[in-house]
């Protein structure tokens, strides 16, 4: 066993600006055992920075989610987001997943292919009729995964502007105080309730509607709060992420422009692009969502105690060069695209297979038509938030 | 009477979900799963496994040979 340098670090480390990642992790991966990390709340953790080792915590049964709503789970907010399908463990988490998994895996999402290249060939349409320069986040971005979603859940996108103030309150680690957080969060949840009781006297061909049947037919499987949170979950971070993640990928794509035009003249290696991009870019400003030990385990040489937590630093993870040789070249022709970016284990993304086709379609669809695409101006960042990127993006073409 | 698991390793992509619900049924063996043992004692919670595959990778079937899991 390797002794662990014990100092306390405070954490995250890095910039909520901008997508560097802080050279601490990279120091990190070649010093035996984990980090001590102290983050703005909660109680210290520990933080597993190589692929292995954070592979290895979100992916076995010994850790648990469940277990931080008993603690002092570190995180970065001062608010405490009860219950929710991320705080569950086997066989509970089982119990809901299985209700929403159909709607999203490979075979059913694909069939959604047309549509959402419809989607996004009609938003460019619309940014030609705008002519440049246009903030590629508000024009593209997000109304692509926000209509996506929408449809899909069955809330209305008429809405949009509503949830977009509560989903980004509950996603910054700004200065809102708890009681701030909880009254946003109470609106979101008032919101979304009202649409399920909408929904149920009015069913329609979408998952909320599904949600409610499966309710129906057995009330012990899904009760109304759980309902209310799986449909606030897929609307979080059925959207956030996606539409972070595009203005994401075109920045780092448009700064290597032979790697842009590379897509347009060879449209087929867009799904590799969007594999090696989502290694690359790291999303999260930190990792986020401690697993706590049910038991002693050793983790990367350091024996973890039953009870203490550990967090898995997914951006850092991808970055490992023992995994992914030349880490911090973007390159479509890696052999190993096995990255950690949706995550791994039971929390494995829901939405994994509906972020990837939308973010295939958003590529094909802006390197195809815009292959002049370039930023008009420098992108102005999000701040405080927990998933970094251009809050706008000014491009032209 | 016992059931029979079978992981498509061409179809899946290596989530861990099976693996992290029931470690005594699924394992990773490198990028893949794998069952650990191919027939298992009848339960509904292997269904809902089968269910939460994001690739629908994993086939579950009865004595009888009928495919049981994943549910449609
Ligand atoms: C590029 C876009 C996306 C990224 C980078 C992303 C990333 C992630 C990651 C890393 C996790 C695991 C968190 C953890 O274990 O600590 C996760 C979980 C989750 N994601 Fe995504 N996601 C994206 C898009 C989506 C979409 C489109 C949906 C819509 C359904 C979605 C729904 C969820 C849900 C519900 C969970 C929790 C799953 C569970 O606890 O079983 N995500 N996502
Ligand atoms: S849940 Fe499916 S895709 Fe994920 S590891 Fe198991 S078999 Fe593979």
């Amino acid at each position: 066993m390797t002794a662990a340098d014990e100092r306390l670090r405070r954490y995250p480390f890095n910039l909520s600006e901008g997508l560097e990642i802080d050279p601490a992790y990279a120091e990190a991966r070649s010093a035996p055992g984990l980090l001590r990390v102290q983050l703005p709340f909660g109680e210290p953790a520990w933080l597993a920075t190589r692929y292995e080792d954070a592979r290895f915590v979100l992916g076995d049964r010994r850790f648990s989610r469940a277990m931080a709503a008993e603690r002092d789970e570190p995180r970065n907010q001062p608010y405490r987001r009860p219950g929710g399908i991320l705080s569950m463990d086997p066989p509970d988490h089982t119990r809901l997943r299985v209700l929403v998994a159909g709607a999203f895996t490979v075979r059913r999402v694909e069939k959604l292919r047309p549509w959402v290249r419809e989607i996004a060939n009609r938003l460019i349409d619309d940014m030609f009729t705008a002519g440049p320069p246009v903030d590629l986040v508000e024009a593209f971005a997000l109304p692509l995964p926000v209509q996506v979603i929408c449809e899909l859940l069955g809330v209305p996108v008429a809405d949009r502007s509503r949830f977009r103030v509560w989903s980004d309150a509950l996603l910054s680690t700004s200065s809102l105080t708890a009681a701030e957080f909880a009254r946003v969060d109470g609106e979101l949840r008032a919101y979304m309730a009202d649409l399920v009781v909408a929904r149920r006297a009015e069913p329609a061909e979408d998952l909320m509607s599904a949600l409610i049947a499966a309710r129906a037919e057995d009330g012990d499987r899904l009760s109304e709060a759980e309902l209310i949170d799986l449909c606030i979950a897929v609307l979080v971070a059925g959207h956030e992420t996606t539409a972070t993640q595009i203005p994401n990928f075109a920045h780092v794509l448009l700064a290597r422009p032979t790697l842009y035009r590379g897509l347009h003249d060879e449209p087929d290696r867009v799904p590799a692009a969007v594999e090696e991009l989502m290694r690359f870019v790291p999303l999260g400003a930190g990792a986020g969502f401690a697993r706590y030990a049910t038991e002693d385990v050793e983790v990367g040489g350091v024996l973890v105690r039953a009870g203490e937590p550990v967090m898995a630093a997914i951006g850092s993870a991808n970055r490992d060069e023992s995994r992914f040789p030349d880490a911090a070249q973007v390159r479509f022709d890696r052999p190993d695209t096995a990255h950690l970016g949706f995550g791994h284990g039971v929390h494995h993304c829901l939405g994994a297979p509906l972020a990837r086709l939308e973010l295939q379609e958003a590529l094909l669809a802006l390197t195809s038509r815009l292959p002049g695409l370039r930023e008009a101006g420098e992108p102005v960042w999000k701040t405080q938030m927990i998933v970094r990127g251009p809050r706008h993006m000014p491009v032209a073409w | 009477m016992s059931w029979t698991v079978r992981v498509d390793a061409t179809a899946c992509m290596g989530s861990g979900v099976c693996a992290g619900s029931r470690p005594d049924v699924f394992r990773l063996a490198g990028r893949h799963s794998e069952a650990v043992r191919a027939a298992v004692p009848p339960d509904d919670a292997v269904l809902d496994v089968a269910d939460t595959c994001p690739a629908s990778a994993i086939t579950v079937t009865d004595e009888t040979g009928a495919e049981i899991g994943p549910r449609p």
